[in-house]
């Protein structure tokens, strides 16, 4: 609790420093992250990270300081160039973007880490802390690098901003973008820029490798809870922002914890929440769907079952043994059991020592879906031409899903009709 | 080819002339000359791999050519933007894109709009003006990716509305939608013509060429015909567009595309 207070008051100008840094950095990269998502280029995020590298060295050697401004327009300078040289290689050749992606990574990679070996072995008594940009050193961060990033990020998320409409369109419709007279090349031109920019500061906290991570997981996390790209964007800079404060904090509250790495492994976290938890698209939210699904089939299916029953002996509310339920349909114990607990408790059927017999309600219900299954079945025969002795097994799904609007229309389609294709009665 | 019929118009809205076009340095269309009177519906029809859409990107300048020029009004389609529509091919976009179908068919005002500037209440209400138009208004908030095939398209089709243009151009408009979309886009195009905009639009469906359309444009890697559709639909003309490609250009075609050759030389 403490370390807490003390870290959320900055009491050392240092927290201070590294808080906004980190916070600032995430923002950015969160944000263009939206853009390369979903404009699924998800791996231009790393060929730029990748390739700044000897830009960096580059202006180390040509100015021999670690000021980060010389470094960012070294590193701006060689992060684009990687990026035309991919586009170069998919415009030119017959080589695909996922090999371009990667040769454009691996050659710009390559020979950033010969200039730091040979950095690193020149004596140069400056050069030490160069190879922080290899994994990020965001616990270490300064005042002139908390300058720096403000300025980056104010120049990225006003590009966004003011661009904002023209980004959305060149990403889902860039031929329409074109006709409708937009200067896509420039627009396209800005986009990258503020890219390589935010990947530039990135790599400061996180390092060359884990860049990527930080500007993909935010958005693909944020589009689990969202289907519009404005909230979509919003959420993702969030993400961004509350995985810089986590990162800096569990760094300085455990020294010897990296921040970046845990900027990443929190958004990571973050991302696998979404994936199983989120609304809608989450995979648990679907699984309980489905789960619902099969529990309503049961159901119906038991209902179907007493009101078939209870239509061969001619009466339908008498006692049923779960016997006779099993002889017209195959249910497993397990599902009988499961299935007829959950009718009593819905009100369905009542229970008679080990005999059940249907409530009013139940025989309703049962009398709906003997009644849309025999309806589908006398469409398929009647508009789909199929033979009477194929329709059952089609019928038995439909039944569940034809809606009551639909019913109605089935049945002025099928002119009211009284029995199936197999003579059975349609009931009221 | 002693039985091609060309016929060129006075005052055309659409002229192209010399028109040739390379994919991948490979000719995909030959010396196209024609030009589309004012008003008219107009269809584009050949085989698959005719060049049908191609010619209407080359006209929308979405690919390079290799010769000639096309105007639009008598002028170049910089100049008269404004004026032109186009509604792409359903797949050409990822419908999983997170946007609402209002969101797509404002697009439509961005140019109008110009740069920086956000939609407004106008421009909200021209885009549920043309999704009335198309029958999808009740959709309006809904996600794209929830929409069946038909609904894509009337939601293109609402966003070309939207830009109240004199021209528009259509690919493949009624290529895998239900026939209740068929019948409803083809009565908004019909009705534009009645208001006298130009219709033209890449079909492949031989069976309702002459109920669609007045003019018709054949198209087998070279244009065949361009004409009234009584005077060009004819057995001969759609032989020549059908009946097999002329072997000959396409194997010109694939000699230019191996030995790097410009398909034209530039003066």
């Amino acid at each position: 609790m403490e370390t807490l207070i003390e870290f959320f008051t900055f009491q050392y100008p240092n927290i201070k420093y590294v808080v906004f840094g980190t916070i600032l950095l995430s923002i950015s990269s969160a944000v263009v992250g939206c853009f390369t998502f979903i404009k699924k280029k998800s791996l231009v995020g790393d060929v730029i990270s990748h390739a700044v590298l000897p830009g960096i060295c580059l202006s180390f050697l040509a100015t021999g300081s670690k000021d980060p401004f010389f470094l960012i327009i070294g590193a701006f300078i060689s992060g684009w160039l990687s990026i035309l040289v991919m586009d170069a290689i998919i415009q030119n050749t017959k080589i695909k973007e996922d090999a371009a992606t990667g040769l454009s990574l691996s050659v710009f990679f390559g020979v950033g880490i010969l200039l730091m070996t040979y950095i690193q072995h020149s004596g140069n008594a400056s050069q030490s802390g160069l190879d922080t940009f290899l994994f990020g050193k965001a616990a270490a961060l300064v005042g002139k690098d908390l300058l720096a990033f403000s300025i980056i990020a104010v120049i990225v998320l006003l590009t966004v901003l003011l661009f904002y409409k023209e980004f959305k369109l060149i990403s889902f419709d860039p031929q329409f973008a074109k006709v409708i007279g937009l200067p896509i090349r420039r627009l396209e031109m800005i986009l990258t820029s503020i890219t390589v920019l935010a990947v530039v500061t990135g790599i400061q906290a996180v390092g060359v490798v884990l860049m990527a991570a930080m500007l993909i997981t935010p958005a693909a996390a944020a589009r689990f809870w969202t289907n519009r790209l404005s909230r979509m964007i919003l959420l993702s800079s969030a993400f961004g922002a509350f995985s810089g404060i986590s990162g800096a904090f569990i760094s300085y509250s455990a020294p010897s914890m990296p921040t970046g790495p845990w900027m990443v492994m929190i958004l990571s976290v973050i991302a696998l929440v979404s994936f199983f938890f989120a609304p809608g698209k989450g995979i648990l939210i679907r699984q309980w769907r489905r789960f619902s699904i099969r529990r309503q089939l049961l159901e119906e299916n038991l209902l179907k079952t007493f009101y078939r029953i209870g239509e061969n002996s001619g009466e339908h509310f008498n006692t049923v043994a779960i016997d006779d339920l099993q002889l017209v349909r195959n249910f497993s114990p397990a599902q009988l059991t499961k299935g007829l607990r959950k009718l009593l408790v819905n009100g369905y059927v009542s229970r008679n020592n080990n005999s059940w017999f249907l409530t009013n309600e139940g025989f309703e219900k049962g009398k709906r879906i003997t009644r849309l299954h025999r309806l589908w079945e006398l469409y398929l025969t009647k508009y789909l031409r199929i033979a009477p002795d194929h329709v059952h097994e089609d019928a038995d799904t439909i039944e569940h899903v034809i809606t009551p609007e639909l019913e109605a229309r089935l049945e002025k389609l099928l002119e009211y009709p009284t029995s199936d294709p197999h003579h059975s009665e349609i009931p009221k | 080819m002693s039985n091609s019929f060309v016929k060129q118009v006075d005052n055309p809205v659409l002229e192209i002339h010399d028109l040739t076009v390379s994919y991948d340095k490979k000719p995909v269309l030959w010396g196209i000359d024609l030009s589309i009177p004012a008003g008219s519906i107009c269809g584009i029809i050949g085989p698959n791999g005719a060049g049908k859409s191609t010619l209407i990107k080359a006209i929308m300048d979405l690919v390079d050519m290799n010769s000639g020029y096309v105007k639009l009004f008598d002028q170049t389609l910089d100049e008269v933007r404004k004026r032109v529509s186009y509604v792409p091919q359903r797949e050409s976009v990822d419908w999983d894109f997170p946007a609402s179908v209002l969101d797509v068919v404002l697009m439509g005002r961005y140019a109008n709009l110009g740069l920086f500037k956000n939609p407004r209440k106008a421009d909200k209400e021209a885009a549920m003006k043309a999704l009335e138009m198309v029958g999808m208004d009740k959709y309006s908030k809904r996600q794209i990716s929830q929409l069946s095939g038909g609904q894509q398209q009337r939601v293109f089709l609402a966003r070309a509305l939207t830009q109240n243009a004199d021209i528009y151009f259509l690919d493949e408009p009624f290529a895998g939608v239900d026939a209740a979309t068929e019948k409803a886009i083809f009565k908004i195009l019909q009705n534009l013509s009645k208001e006298g905009k130009t219709i033209i639009v890449v079909h492949h469906d031989l069976q309702s060429v002459e109920t669609y359309f007045e003019w018709v444009i054949l198209l087998n890697l070279r244009l065949v015909a361009s004409g009234p559709t009584p005077e060009v639909f004819t057995p001969s003309l759609l032989e020549e567009t059908y009946g097999g490609k002329l072997t000959l250009l396409t194997e010109v075609g694939e000699l230019v595309q191996q030995g790097e050759f410009k398909a034209r030389e530039k003066q």
